[in-house]
């Protein structure tokens, strides 16, 4: 590790927390400050000025917004999450006991989606032009300009109405053998993995055609390595910082494509969670999910960002 | 609303749909530069916005009319598309609901590309420190993940149609900033617009008519990516539940209402999704296939 290296990345750091102080701010500014007087709103137009005042007071709407802001903040840093406006349990119950659902499904993903994908990715690039690479982009295109739910909505019709081997929309919540659970994690996962698989593969196949493309691996053919030993010994080492890259930002479309996933398959994850909060506008449940996505968003999206810095040879060898 | 809705989005769309001014032939050679995936995609667009626009005088009041016990009906001659969960006409559910998704989409579009052009040939043209500030400030937007935005911006405000025009403009405002402050910033550093400042003309004249005229080209074909984000993110916003409301329905909207036809393989839930990939798929093709784009550029796409 060189200083410039440790520089760069203390920046990157820095730069990511700011970042995620600014998201708190907007989220608080959206949901509690902007859309105007959330004690009136509960009691309705015909409420006496004295009953909205009282609410006000009890809601502590009665202090300034930077302080309330500054109240929440702290509660947020202590753990201290607030209490959901419908089901009046700690939100950080609700969450406690959704997160761990969320985590597991997004890790299967995972686990499935970055072999495959790099696989397809690294096989496309090198077979760049041939029938292979030209439906892998085709079909990736597609996946990638349809919404998720077209994809779920698809699967679903494929693989539990016509060939009846998956259950459909339906989560099983008690879940007994490891079959039923393998049934029950398949759609959400296949759905998941599509939309990843699609973006990842791309980014994959444009990272390591721009090493195949550059002047040494002529070099490497001319003095007549097997391409078998060109793309894996020299290509590839250098593709890998670029690759890292390509997966921690596909990660992050796993962020908006959880989203659909949970809702469309009644998956019990945070997810689910923040949709229900938002249709029943439940505010302190809607900024505490809010904060935990832009939260793993910007992990993910700063490990990206961290792989390129550190992969970057030019920095390395200062 | 729904008046605001129905008199904005046709004005909208006629005027993004209005071709230039041009004799029949000159039309024709525009045509043929589009290639046949290019006419295609075009064919389909325009189809869309045709069935946006004239939806109301095309439906005949019977088949929009709720009611016959008939419900997820397959595809036969009298449902061209089957019927859905109330046993309504889909293909008029359909049409019914172009208006709201390419209007509602094609508004927030303008909005957020309208928006990103005039900051960032504001940043552009004058100083540094203007550019700093709205780069940073737009940046910050982008540390939000798009559907996560858009879910916050409905718990604070409701999803009223004007309300959903200007949360999908905000969010896609920081893209199409940061795509044209990069070619607004390279207009700026070339030498007639140095010798436009030296002749004393304002920041003003800089921006409309020295950069303004050379990133519009550019600027449009991002308009229909950005496009493209828009009608997904709307979509599946309906999809969730809340985006456009009931009882008018946008495609996203169609699909969630229908979702019980899936244990039946009913048409009815696939039709609108087909839509919406039916829209987005042949927008893209427009895109890539505009006239007068390179080759290289083609293929690197």
């Amino acid at each position: 590790m060189n200083p410039v290296i440790l520089r760069l990345l203390g920046q990157r750091l820095v730069l990511a927390l700011l970042s995620l102080l600014a998201v708190s701010v907007v989220v608080f500014a959206i949901t509690s400050v902007l859309p105007g007087d959330a004690a009136q709103e509960q009691l309705g137009q015909d409420a006496t000025p004295e009953a909205v005042a009282a609410l006000r007071v009890q809601m502590g709407l009665d202090v300034p917004a930077p302080l309330r802001y500054a109240r929440w903040l702290g509660g947020l840093l202590k753990g201290d999450l607030g209490t959901s406006s419908t089901t009046q349990m700690p939100v950080g119950e609700l969450v406690a006991s959704r997160l761990p659902n969320s985590l597991l499904l997004a890790a299967v993903t995972a686990l499935f989606s970055v072999p495959i994908a790099l696989t397809l990715g690294i096989a496309s690039a090198v077979w760049r032009g041939s029938w292979f690479d030209r439906a892998a982009s085709t079909a990736a295109v597609g996946v990638v300009s349809v919404p998720e739910f077209l994809v779920a909505t698809l699967a679903v019709l494929v693989f539990a109405v016509q060939l009846r081997w998956l259950p459909a929309l339906s989560f099983v919540n008690d879940i007994e053998s490891l079959g039923q659970m393998l049934r029950a994690f398949a759609m959400p996962v296949l759905v998941l993995c599509c939309v990843i698989v699609a973006q990842m593969m791309r980014m994959t196949r444009a990272a390591v055609i721009d090493q195949l493309e550059a002047p040494y691996i002529e070099m490497v053919r001319l003095k007549g390595a097997s391409p078998m030993r060109m793309v894996l010994a020299h290509a590839l080492p250098n593709a890998v910082g670029p690759i890292a890259n390509a997966v921690a930002l596909s990660l992050s479309y796993l962020l908006g494509g959880v989203i659909i996933v949970e809702t469309i398959f009644n998956y019990p994850g945070i997810a689910k969670l923040m949709v229900d909060g938002v249709s029943q506008r439940d505010m302190p449940l809607v900024q505490t999910c809010a904060m935990i996505f832009c939260c793993a968003y910007l992990i993910l999206v700063t490990t990206a960002d961290v792989c390129g810095i550190l992969a970057n040879p030019r920095l390395r060898h200062r | 609303m729904e008046t605001t809705t129905s008199t904005l989005a046709p004005d909208a769309t006629a005027s993004a749909a209005a071709a230039p001014p041009a004799r029949r032939s000159n039309l024709l050679r525009r045509l043929g530069g589009f290639g046949p995936s290019g006419l295609l995609g075009l064919a389909v667009l325009l189809f869309w916005v045709l069935a946006a626009l004239l939806g109301p005088w095309l439906l005949s009041h019977s088949m929009a009319a709720a009611g016959t016990s008939n419900v997820f009906a397959p595809i036969s001659a009298a449902h061209w598309l089957g019927t859905d969960y109330l046993g309504r006409d889909m293909l008029a559910r359909v049409i019914e609901g172009a208006r709201y998704t390419v209007g509602v989409a094609l508004l927030a579009t303008l909005l957020a590309s309208g928006t990103g052009t005039v900051l960032a040939l504001l940043a552009a043209a004058s100083g540094r420190w203007i550019d700093a500030v709205l780069s940073r400030g737009l940046d910050t937007l982008t540390a939000i993940p798009s559907k996560m935005f858009a879910l916050i911006m409905v718990a604070g405000f409701g999803s009223s149609v004007p309300m959903l025009v200007v949360m999908a403009g905000i969010i896609y405002v920081p893209g199409a900033y940061r795509i044209a402050r990069s070619l607004a910033v390279n207009i700026n550093a070339l030498d007639y617009v140095t010798v436009a400042r030296t002749r004393g003309e304002g920041t003003l004249y800089i921006m409309l008519r020295e950069i303004l005229p050379n990133i519009a080209g550019p600027m449009l074909a991002d308009l229909g990516l950005r496009f493209v984000y828009v009608v997904l993110l709307l979509a599946s916003l309906s999809f969730l539940g809340l985006g456009i409301q009931p009882p008018v329905a946008d495609w996203g909207s169609l699909v969630r209402e229908n979702i019980g036809a899936l244990a039946m393989g009913g048409a009815s839930v696939i039709v609108p999704a087909l839509a919406i990939a039916s829209l987005t798929i042949a927008v893209n093709l427009v895109i890539d296939n505009l006239p007068g784009r390179s080759a290289r550029e083609r293929g690197a796409r």
